[in-house]
């Protein structure tokens, strides 16, 4: 079993994370460039990360596999960035926003954590305007808001339809500032592919150049993974094509503890599947449900009918109906929860019956077309070029999709896992988003994570290392470890199989989606796990990859990446089937409100609402491998300890 | 000289010299112009314009010296742009290529050399006199007198060059070359020297539109005009056969001229 | 619909290239471009034939990953839009289309349709940042920005990198890329102090690695999927030529304040 300790320092919340920044023992800055840090990742959490580490002296290396670290997957971000700065004075603080996330969190985040996000939300925005991001203003030259992803209050920044990318852009230039500067050696086209563990300890990693396909070891005093989350596992999603789990999977393998994996964000406003040859599912942001209205037939009969023909007490606004506090601004896991429902009882709409419509007419009627239009202009042209249809004239069809993963590497308060100088960072640690993330915040806490919690961390761990002394390149471990990578690329190109890498992996995301989607249940997650153990056993038999290895070889990345979704989909079925309760994005129809429930007597939740059993679950879940992808994982469990919120049913009526 | 080395270093300084020198040299082509449409006037007109640029050696030849100058620095500059933006795509496209760009901007080298190779002929042809080049006579003959001063008679040798089809058909080719380079060009300049806006783009390249078609149909419209014999058609006649006399007979012509205007 | 490819393929920069024709398969319209090539790999893969090497992340405009030249175009037949935007709708049944790789000396070629544009990090190392320190900034209010000013900056801002600009300029010119970076942070108050010293060591970059001239042909506009505009490039010229003027600053030398 591994030893978890999360430690978060004692006191009162507020004061925890000053407290600890003060306790954390310091490097003296002529030791700092003794210390080299090696980091995977260049999104927003990696960037800003190797970027304040290079200010503060440490001798940083970054990799990505992506040809420039600017176009991480953070690129992606929509809507909107949140921080407590309370600049519309509508009551917002960073104990709101703290509550907000954590009650968002459907109470299975650690409250220190999050308490800390909130904090050192408004450090981040002062942070991106010093660097130029071009965030909305008002006339006035002061920064505009606006509220998003179910927040009451007006708390999210951001930068026309673009913030991830202006966000990135400033992460990214300060990292240019440091690579000019020669604080940071910056890898691209550099995969990493295995974590090297001498005496216990993260000291380095195996690199794959993808260009030549050269074999690279590389040694630190610290490892930072943050190498975004592992949505892709269901195929098709809303992440970029490339996103994977392949660095976090490798270090689980190598002793890291997986933590909340089942936690998978679903986002209600997609554009729905068109056909088999679909690659990925394009995000129609949530801001649209500001002035969207949801609806569904009431009747099965006329979902085939045109939109318009469907007279006004013919539609079900369900959303609306169901939540009339949020109504169509529900949180992602309500919204998401209720189309599928509707569509359940087949009152879905489109070719494929797997889609509801968001309809302006209301908004048009109300605003004006033009106002619409100036607000949501570039999402319609968008709309329009991918499915040739106007939502001017007629409602958009949604329907949910994989957007985001809660669930990553186990870290302690400090991120770093239970493997001593590993640190994991950003989308792919598990930490602050508990069950559910809340519009807005996946950014937040990358930057939070990468400019201002590990810098102050890291010290504390490097403070047990003897600068300079770190193992070098040609120690047996980083020779075991170059050789394993040498062996698997081997054994996929050796293989004399028939099917191509992509054809397992729609597989795989269809199994996924069927059995570990929205609703779970333990018979078809029980399914589930044998279907995808039978599956990893097909393709180690029968893929095909095509190409050398020495070479740009898009098969081979792929293949490789493929086979650690198999066994990641495997463990995150594992991890719901284990959840036995409700909470969030997860799920399972066994653990639902009923008619009968007092909460829901007393109005509190909807019939089918998740119903969290926080006498038994509250807690995180680490797994921990167990040696053989075969073999049954090993559960550890970190109990989430509430000291200042009381662990309340989630309601959103 | 650090200045000048760092602004001849860089593509950008490069391209200031290029707007800077056509500039010059697009004030040069209104002036030019302007001294050359007085061919439509009496023939005193234009040629004691021209006696008064004679008279003024320094002037000319500071101007000419100027000229030159920006011809060669906009020429090297030129080439070495081109050589470089060449090199910089060496394989090029199958399926088409310059997507969204005028003809005019992608041939400027082209139109440039055409100019060039004009503006060596037009030197020979006018300002150097070869006998040989114009396809009618030797020009040096051709004088006429001025407030009692035998000067040359440069009304007469346009006159009688432009009655000459191939010169015409050249001089309008090369009008023509200039009208592109100008059309982009002139828009172009004020990209490169950073005058403009999204307000000013509009109204900089409607400038651009309306000088290169007036400087082609001022230009044009002298060859034209007299090789279809609108101007001048009796004094070249007369002025014609000075080539077959060994001195001009300048007075007399002169004379015979303005009596039969007079009349 | 079915199409038929004419696409260019090479080993690696090493080794020469050329054009190999495939039919598709049957394609339904709603596919995107890429999803086609996907098709159409597949079919390749399952043959046995190495699949077409192309590069793509996002898949929805925003990254600048993929880049293709589809019929002498740069992201395909429509504006504003990049490769992995363009759908199948937008061709005819039985149509050849023409794919190649964006080709300039600065973007060397890795493999059939996939380049290599670590030109443009390199640009952007050189002075694409403003120089400030974590942790060290006012608050976000402190310095009002002008509504115009910060609208115009993310009318620069957007450029995803995609170098489409480069690939269509018939001289392989980075302007209008590094026009828009720098009018970006040239434009924001924050970005003031380094602006002209930022402007002349990008452009020096730039010309250090290989790319051609502006001659104004307006190619790079024409292409570019976030529609950067050309007046931005006015901008830089500019900037560049107060840059020149001023000259480089005096080296200070290094001294001890205690
Ligand atoms: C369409 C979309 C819209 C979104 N909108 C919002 C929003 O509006 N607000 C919000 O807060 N959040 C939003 N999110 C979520 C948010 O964008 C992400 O969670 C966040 O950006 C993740 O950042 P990251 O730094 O952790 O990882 P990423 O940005 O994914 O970066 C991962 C990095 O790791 C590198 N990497 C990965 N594996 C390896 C390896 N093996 N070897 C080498 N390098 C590797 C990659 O090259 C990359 O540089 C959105 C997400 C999506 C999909
Ligand atoms: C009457 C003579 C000429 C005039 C008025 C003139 C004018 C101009 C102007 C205004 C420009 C635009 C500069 C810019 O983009 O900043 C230009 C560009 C150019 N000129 Fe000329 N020019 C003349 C002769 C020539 C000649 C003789 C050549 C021969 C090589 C030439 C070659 C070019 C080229 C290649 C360019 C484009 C360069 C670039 O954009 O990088 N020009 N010219
Ligand atoms: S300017 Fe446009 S075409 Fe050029 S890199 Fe940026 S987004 Fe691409
Ligand atoms: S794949 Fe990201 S922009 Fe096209």
């Amino acid at each position: 079993m591994a030893t978890l300790n999360s430690n978060i320092p004692a006191g009162p919340l507020a004061s925890k994370w000053e407290k600890h920044k003060f306790s954390t023992k310091l490097i003296n800055p002529a030791n700092k460039r003794k210390y080299k840090i090696i980091v995977v990742g260049a999104g927003l959490a990696g960037a800003s990360a190797s970027a304040t580490l290079a200010e503060l002296g440490y001798e940083v290396h970054n990799f990505v596999f992506h040809d420039s670290p600017r176009r991480a997957h953070s690129v992606a971000a929509q809507g909107g960035i949140n921080a407590a700065k309370n600049y519309q004075n509508d009551g917002d603080s960073v104990h709101r926003l703290f509550y907000d996330t954590i009650k968002g969190g459907d109470f299975r985040a650690r409250e220190a954590n999050v308490h800390r996000l909130a904090e050192v939300s408004v450090n981040i925005i002062d942070q991106c305007a010093a660097q130029g991001v071009p965030f909305a203003r008002e006339y006035g030259g002061l920064l505009d808001n606006r509220s998003f992803g179910g927040a009451q209050v007006s708390r999210t920044f951001y930068a026309r339809g673009q913030t991830g990318q202006q966000l990135l852009l400033g992460a990214y230039s300060a990292l240019n500032k440091m690579i000019g500067a020669g604080g940071v050696k910056s890898y691209t086209h550099a995969e990493m592919l295995d974590l090297v563990v001498v005496d216990g300890h993260a000291k380095g990693i195996i690199v794959r150049n993808l260009q030549t396909g050269e074999i690279t070891r590389h040694s630190g005093d610290a490892v930072v993974l943050a190498t975004g989350g592992y949505g892709n596992v269901y195929n098709l999603s809303t992440y970029a094509r490339g996103s994977n789990v392949t660095a976090s999977w490798r270090a689980y393998k190598r002793g890291a503890c997986f933590g909340n994996p089942c936690y998978t964000q679903i986002h209600p406003t997609c554009i729905p599947v068109s056909g088999d040859y679909q690659s990925k599912l394009t995000l129609m942001s949530e801001s649209l449900r500001n002035d969207g209205r949801v609806w569904v037939p009431k009747r099965k009969e006329d979902c085939k009918k045109r939109p318009q023909d469907i007279a006004e007490e013919d539609r079900d606004y369900y959303l609306e109906r169901m939540y009339s506090a949020f109504g169509n601004l529900a949180p992602r896991d309500i919204a998401s929860r209720a189309a599928k429902t509707v569509c359940d009882e087949g009152r879905g709409i489109g070719e494929t019956g797997l889609g509801v419509y968001l309809d302006f007419s209301a908004a048009i009627n109300r605003l004006g077309e033009a106002k619409v239009r100036e607000r949501y202009g570039n999402l319609f042209a968008m709309y329009h070029e991918i499915t040739n249809e106007s939502a001017y004239q007629t409602p958009m069809r949604i329907y949910p999709a994989v957007h985001y993963t809660m669930g990553g590497l186990w870290v302690d308060y400090n991120l770093m896992s239970n493997v001593p100088g590993l640190f994991v960072l950003g989308e792919a640690n598990f930490s602050d988003h508990g069950a559910n993330r809340l519009g807005a915040s996946a950014l937040m806490q990358g930057l939070s994570d990468g400019y201002f919690v590990l810098p102050a961390t890291i010290s504390g761990y490097l403070a047990t290392q003897n600068p300079g002394k770190r193992p070098a390149a040609d120690a047996a471990a980083f020779k075991e470890a170059e050789e394993n990578v040498q062996t698997l690329t081997k054994r996929l190109l050796g293989n004399k199989g028939k099917r191509t890498p992509d054809s397992f992996h729609k597989e795989l995301g269809k199994l996924m989606w069927e059995y570990c989607g929205m609703a779970r249940n333990k018979a078809g997650l029980e399914k589930g796990i044998k279907a995808i153990g039978e599956l990893r056993e097909e393709f180690w038999k029968n893929v095909s990859v095509l190409g050398e290895a020495g070479e740009w070889n898009q098969s081979l990345e792929r293949a490789g990446r493929i086979a650690d979704f198999i066994e990641l989909g495997e463990l995150m079925c594992r991890d719901a089937l284990m959840r036995e309760e409700s909470c969030g994005g997860h799920f399972r129809e066994e653990y639902q409100y009923t008619p009968d429930d007092p909460e829901t007597k007393q109005g509190l939740v909807n019939p089918g609402d998740v119903k969290r059993r926080d006498d038994q679950f509250a807690f995180v879940s680490a797994w921990e491998y167990a040696g053989a992808p075969d073999k049954a994982p090993i559960l550890n469990k970190e109990p989430l300890v509430y000291e200042e919120v009381h662990m309340s049913t989630r309601s959103y009526k | 000289m650090n200045l000048i080395n760092r602004v001849w270093q860089s593509s950008l300084g490069k391209k200031y010299i290029m707007a800077l020198t056509g500039c010059a040299l697009f004030f040069f082509l209104i002036g030019h112009l302007l001294g050359n449409l007085q061919v439509f006037g009496q023939p005193e007109l234009i040629n004691t314009y021209a006696h008064f640029l004679k008279s003024k050696p320094g002037l000319l030849w500071g101007a000419r010296l100027g000229l030159l100058a920006c011809v060669g620095l906009h020429i090297l500059a030129a080439v070495q742009l081109t050589a470089m933006n060449k090199e910089a795509r060496p394989q090029g496209y199958a399926g088409g290529s310059a997507y969204g760009a005028s003809k005019a901007s992608q041939y400027m080298i082209v139109s440039g050399l055409v100019i060039l190779a004009f503006v060596v002929y037009h030197l020979a042809h006018f300002t150097a006199l070869l006998p040989g080049v114009n396809g009618t006579g030797d020009f040096r003959k051709l004088t006429t007198v001025l407030h009692g001063q035998t000067v040359p008679d440069v009304y007469a040798m346009m006159i009688l060059g432009f009655q000459v089809w191939w010169v015409v058909a050249f001089y309008l080719i090369a009008q023509w070359m200039l009208f592109n380079h100008l059309g982009h060009g002139l828009a172009s300049m004020f990209q490169s020297l950073g005058l403009r806006n999204h307000v000013w783009w509009p109204r900089v390249q409607g400038f651009a539109k309306l000088a290169s078609i007036g400087i082609f149909i001022g230009y044009a419209i002298i060859p034209v005009a007299i090789f279809l014999r609108i101007v001048g058609a009796d004094y070249a006649e007369k002025a014609k056969h000075q080539f077959s006399q060994s001195s001009p007979p300048a007075a007399t012509l002169i004379a015979e001229v303005n009596g039969k205007e007079a009349k | 619909m079915k199409v038929t490819l004419k696409v260019w393929r090479q080993k690696n920069a090493n080794t020469p290239g050329g054009f190999k024709t495939y039919s598709s398969p049957d394609l339904n319209e709603n596919m995107s471009f890429l999803e086609m090539l996907d098709v159409v790999n597949e079919e390749l893969a399952n043959k046995g034939e190495e699949p077409i090497a192309f590069d793509h992340d996002c898949r929805e405009g925003i990254c600048g990953t993929c880049s293709l030249v589809i019929d002498g175009k740069p992201h395909g037949p429509h504006q504003g839009v990049a490769t992995c935007q363009t759908y199948m709708r937008s061709f005819k049944n039985g149509d050849e289309i023409v794919i190649e790789p964006f080709r300039a000396k600065a973007f060397p070629l890795i493999k059939d349709l996939v380049v290599d544009r670590a030109a443009f990090d390199r640009i952007q190392h050189a002075g694409g940042f403003i120089s400030v320190r974590t942790g060290a900034a006012p608050d976000a209010n402190s310095i009002p920005v002008p509504k115009e000013n910060a609208d115009l900056a993310m009318d620069a801002a957007q450029c995803i990198g995609c170098g489409a600009c480069v690939a269509a300029c018939k001289n392989a010119s980075a302007m209008l890329f590094v026009a828009a970076k720098v009018s970006h942070l040239g434009l924001m108050p924050q970005g003031q102090p380094e602006r002209y010293k930022r402007v002349k060591a990008m452009v020096d970059q730039m010309d250090a690695e290989g790319f051609g001239g502006c001659t104004v042909t307006g190619s790079c506009e024409a292409v570019c999927p976030k529609e950067i505009s050309l007046d931005f490039i006015a901008r830089m010229n500019r900037d560049y030529g107060v840059a020149l003027l001023k000259g480089e600053p005096k080296a200070m030398e290094g001294g001890g304040v205690g």
